[in-house]
C-alpha cells in the first residue's frame, strides 16, 4: 500500500470522485490554475477543465451560496474556503441556508454540499490563519462536521462527504497536510461519517481528541507506555454529530478521561464530550474529567513564543496524561 | 379605443385575461389572509399587495416547464403562476401539515415546491440570490437551456449576497434574471435612505450586465423586459438586472403599523395606481374584458379563495413529534 501525505489524500479523494460522478465539481479561490494555495486541488484543473474546477471571485458568501444553489439543483459541489478563518462571511449561507434546507422544506429539497477548509495552528499563521472554527458550527443540527487525522481517514471520509445527501463541513488540519503521512489504498472506499475510531487500545487512561492532536496524543502514549502506563485513544473524526456510543464506551473503559482540542477551551467541542461523559459515565469515572485546550484568548498570536504557548503539543499532552494516570 | 399593447407583445386576449385573473387571485388570497389574521385564526401575514403586476408579468414571461424561480417572501403572484395552488397557499397560512412549502414549519411567504421548481427560501433576506446563480451554473454545466429567476426588495439590493451573486453571474455569464421589486420601503426605511444611486438598476453596470427600470404596476411592461432577459440568458449572453417600481400598499407585515412612518395621503395616492385597478381598466378599454366577464372572474376567484380557506382551516396540523423529522436524509 502506498504511503502518501494527508494533503495528497485530499486530492486523491476529490479526483476519484470527479472521475466517478460528473456532477461533482470544485469551486473556490485559486483552486483552478494554481491548484489551491496549499495545492489540495493540484492537477484537477488540467484533468477536468475550468468548468469543473472553478476559480471564483474572492467572495466567500457567494462560494458557499452558489454551491448551495448548485447542490439544490442536484450537483455535488465541493466548495473550498481558502482558510477556515475566512469562512465567517459565509456563515449566514451555511447556518441559515445549507443546514436548514431539508428541514425547512419538510424534506422536499436537500443540499449535498461539501465545504472544505484548512484549519489549525502551528504554522506561523497568526490570528487569522490558525483558528479552529468547528465550535461555531457544532451547535447546528443539519450540518455534519468532519475533522480527520490520518490520510486513510481523509480519503474515506472525504469520499463519504461528497456522496452524502446533506451539507458537510470538512476541516483539514493545515499542519497535517505535509507532516502526516500514512498508508492509503489505491482502491475506492468510504468511511462512515458520525463514527469515531479507536486509534490505540489501552487500559489505564483514555484520551479523546481529533485532528492533529490525535498524533500528539499517540506520541505521548508511546512515551507513557515505556513507564507502564497504557493509554486508550479515541479519534472523534466527526465532531458533529458526535459518536456518543463510542465516547461512552471509551470513557467507561478506563474511568480516567483526558479531552484534548487545539481550540479555545470554553465552549469547544470537548465541552460537549465532557457533558456526554458526565451524563452517562459518572459511576464509571475514577477521576474528574480533564481537559487540555488552547487558552481563552481570541486567537493564536504570531510570535513563536506566544504561538508555542497557545498550541497543544506532545509534551503538554504527556504531562496531562501522567497527571491523570497518577490521580 | 386604447391600443392593444399586449398584441404587440404576442400575447392573446386569453393570455392577458389569465394574467389578470392570477393577479386578482393573489390579491384576494392576500386580503383573506389579513382577515384571518385579524380574526385571530392565523398568526402572521406578509403581503404581495401592490406588486402583483410585477410578479405575474415576470412569471408569465418565463418558461413554466423548465425555468427555476427563487422568489422572495412577497411573491405570491410568482408562485401562483408557477403552479402553487390557492389551497396550498392557505395551508401554508394556517401552518398545516399538507403545506407543500414546509409542512407547517415556516411562516407564510417562505415559498418552496420542488415539483414546480420553486426553490425553498428563508427569512434572512437576499440569501436566495447566490442560490439562483448556483442553479444557473448547474444548468450551464449540464447544458440545459433554462434560466433562473430571482427576486428581492430594494432594501435587499444592499446586502452582500446581492453584490456577490450578481458579480459571480456576470463573470461567468450565467442565465440569471435578477428582479428587484422596488416597493419604496424596507419596512420603515424609505428608498432615499437605502440607495445612494438613483435607481437599483444603476448597479448593473458594476457587474457587467444590462439593467432596466420599468413600471412595476404594468404587467405588460414587466413581461416584455423579463422575456427579453430570458431570451438573452438562453442565448448565452448572461444575466440581467431588472427593477420594477411599484408601491407597498399594506404595512410591512401583519405585525407592522405603517402610520408611524408614512403619510396616509401617500398611501391613498399610490392606491390610485393599484395595478389590479389599472390593468383591469386597460382590459376594459381594449374590450378584452366585459363587465360580465369581470363578474365571472371575480366569482371564480372568490370561490377558489373560499374553498381554499375552508379546506386549510379544517386540515390537520403536523403531529408534535414531526418536529424531529428531516434533520438529515438517509
Amino acid at each position: 500500500m502506498a504511503v502518501i501525505s494527508y494533503i495528497d489524500a485530499v486530492t486523491m479523494a476529490i479526483r476519484e470522485e470527479m472521475e466517478r460522478d460528473p456532477k461533482v465539481f470544485v469551486l473556490g479561490e485559486d483552486v483552478g490554475k494554481k491548484g489551491g494555495v496549499f495545492k489540495a486541488t493540484q492537477g484537477l484543473y488540467e484533468q477536468f477543465g475550468e468548468e469543473r474546477v472553478i476559480d471564483t471571485p474572492l467572495a466567500e458568501s457567494a462560494i458557499a451560496g452558489v454551491g448551495i444553489g448548485a447542490a439544490m439543483y442536484g450537483m455535488r459541489p465541493i466548495a473550498e474556503m481558502q482558510f477556515a478563518d475566512f469562512i465567517m462571511p459565509a456563515v449566514n449561507q451555511i447556518i441559515s441556508e445549507a443546514a436548514k434546507i431539508r428541514y425547512r422544506s419538510n424534506n422536499d429539497w436537500n443540499c449535498p454540499l461539501v465545504i472544505r477548509a484548512p484549519y489549525g495552528g502551528g504554522v506561523h499563521g497568526a490570528l487569522y490563519h490558525s483558528q479552529s472554527v468547528e465550535a461555531v458550527f457544532a451547535h447546528q443540527p443539519g450540518l455534519k462536521i468532519v475533522m480527520p487525522s490520518t490520510p486513510y481517514d481523509v480519503k474515506g471520509l472525504l469520499k463519504a462527504a461528497i456522496r452524502d445527501n446533506d451539507p458537510v463541513l470538512f476541516f483539514e488540519h493545515k499542519r497535517a497536510y505535509r507532516l502526516i503521512k500514512g498508508e492509503v489504498p489505491a482502491e475506492d472506499y468510504t468511511l462512515p461519517i458520525g463514527k469515531a475510531d479507536v486509534k490505540r487500545e489501552g487500559e489505564d487512561i483514555t484520551v479523546i481528541t481529533y485532528g492533529l492532536c490525535v498524533h500528539f496524543a499517540l506520541q505521548a502514549a508511546e512515551k507513557l507506555a515505556g513507564d507502564g502506563i497504557s493509554s486508550h485513544i479515541l479519534d472523534l473524526r466527526t465532531v458533529y454529530p458526535l459518536d456518543k456510543e463510542a465516547i461512552i464506551e471509551a470513557a467507561a473503559k478506563t474511568g480516567k478521561v483526558l479531552l484534548v482540542t487545539e481550540d479555545n477551551k470554553e465552549g469547544s467541542i470537548i465541552g460537549e464530550v465532557a457533558a456526554i461523559i458526565a451524563e452517562h459515565c459518572l459511576f464509571d469515572l475514577d477521576a474528574p474529567i480533564k481537559r487540555l485546550a488552547g487558552p481563552d484568548v481570541p486567537a493564536m498570536p504570531y510570535a513563536p513564543t506566544m504561538e508555542k504557548f497557545f498550541m497543544v503539543h506532545p509534551e503538554k499532552i504527556e504531562k496531562a496524561m501522567r497527571e491523570l494516570a497518577e490521580f | 379605443m386604447t391600443e392593444k399593447r399586449h398584441e404587440v407583445l404576442g400575447l392573446s386576449d386569453e393570455k392577458v385575461l389569465e394574467m389578470y385573473e392570477t393577479m386578482l387571485l393573489a390579491r384576494r388570497i392576500d386580503e383573506r389572509m389579513w382577515l384571518l389574521n385579524r380574526a385571530g385564526k392565523i398568526p402572521f401575514v406578509i403581503s404581495c399587495q401592490g406588486q402583483e403586476a410585477a410578479q405575474v408579468g415576470a412569471a408569465f414571461a418565463l418558461d413554466r416547464e423548465k425555468d427555476y424561480v427563487l422568489p422572495y417572501y412577497r411573491d405570491m403572484g410568482v408562485v401562483l403562476t408557477f403552479g402553487m395552488t390557492p389551497r396550498e397557499l392557505m395551508l401554508s397560512g394556517f401552518a398545516k401539515h399538507e403545506d407543500p412549502n414546509s409542512g407547517g414549519r415556516q411562516m407564510p411567504g417562505h415559498f418552496g415546491q420542488k415539483k414546480n421548481r420553486i426553490v425553498t427560501g428563508s427569512s434572512p433576506v437576499t440569501t436566495q440570490v447566490p442560490h439562483a446563480v448556483g442553479v444557473a451554473l448547474a444548468g450551464k454545466m449540464e447544458k440545459k437551456d433554462f434560466v433562473s429567476f430571482v427576486s428581492f426588495g430594494e432594501g435587499s439590493s444592499n446586502q452582500g449576497d446581492f453584490h456577490e451573486g450578481a458579480n459571480f453571474a456576470g463573470v461567468h455569464k450565467l442565465p440569471v434574471i435578477f428582479m428587484c421589486e422596488n416597493n419604496k420601503y424596507a419596512i420603515s426605511v424609505p428608498i432615499e435612505k437605502q440607495l445612494a444611486c438613483e435607481k437599483v438598476s444603476d448597479r448593473a453596470i458594476g457587474y457587467g450586465m444590462p439593467g432596466f427600470t420599468v413600471d412595476g404596476n404594468d404587467p405588460l411592461e414587466v413581461y416584455k423586459v423579463v422575456r427579453e432577459a430570458a431570451e438573452r440568458g438562453r442565448r448565452g449572453e448572461g444575466p440581467t438586472l431588472i427593477e420594477t417600481v411599484s408601491y407597498r400598499l399594506t404595512p410591512h407585515s401583519s405585525d407592522d403599523d405603517d402610520r408611524s412612518y408614512r403619510a396616509p395621503d401617500e398611501v391613498a395616492k399610490a392606491k390610485t395606481q393599484d395595478p389590479i385597478i389599472t390593468f383591469g381598466a386597460y382590459l376594459k378599454e381594449t374590450d378584452v374584458m366585459t363587465n360580465e366577464l369581470e363578474k365571472e372572474i371575480n366569482h371564480r376567484v372568490m370561490k377558489m379563495v373560499n374553498e381554499a380557506t375552508d379546506y386549510a382551516e379544517n386540515a390537520p396540523y403536523a403531529a408534535p413529534e414531526d418536529a424531529l423529522k428531516y434533520v438529515y436524509g438517509n
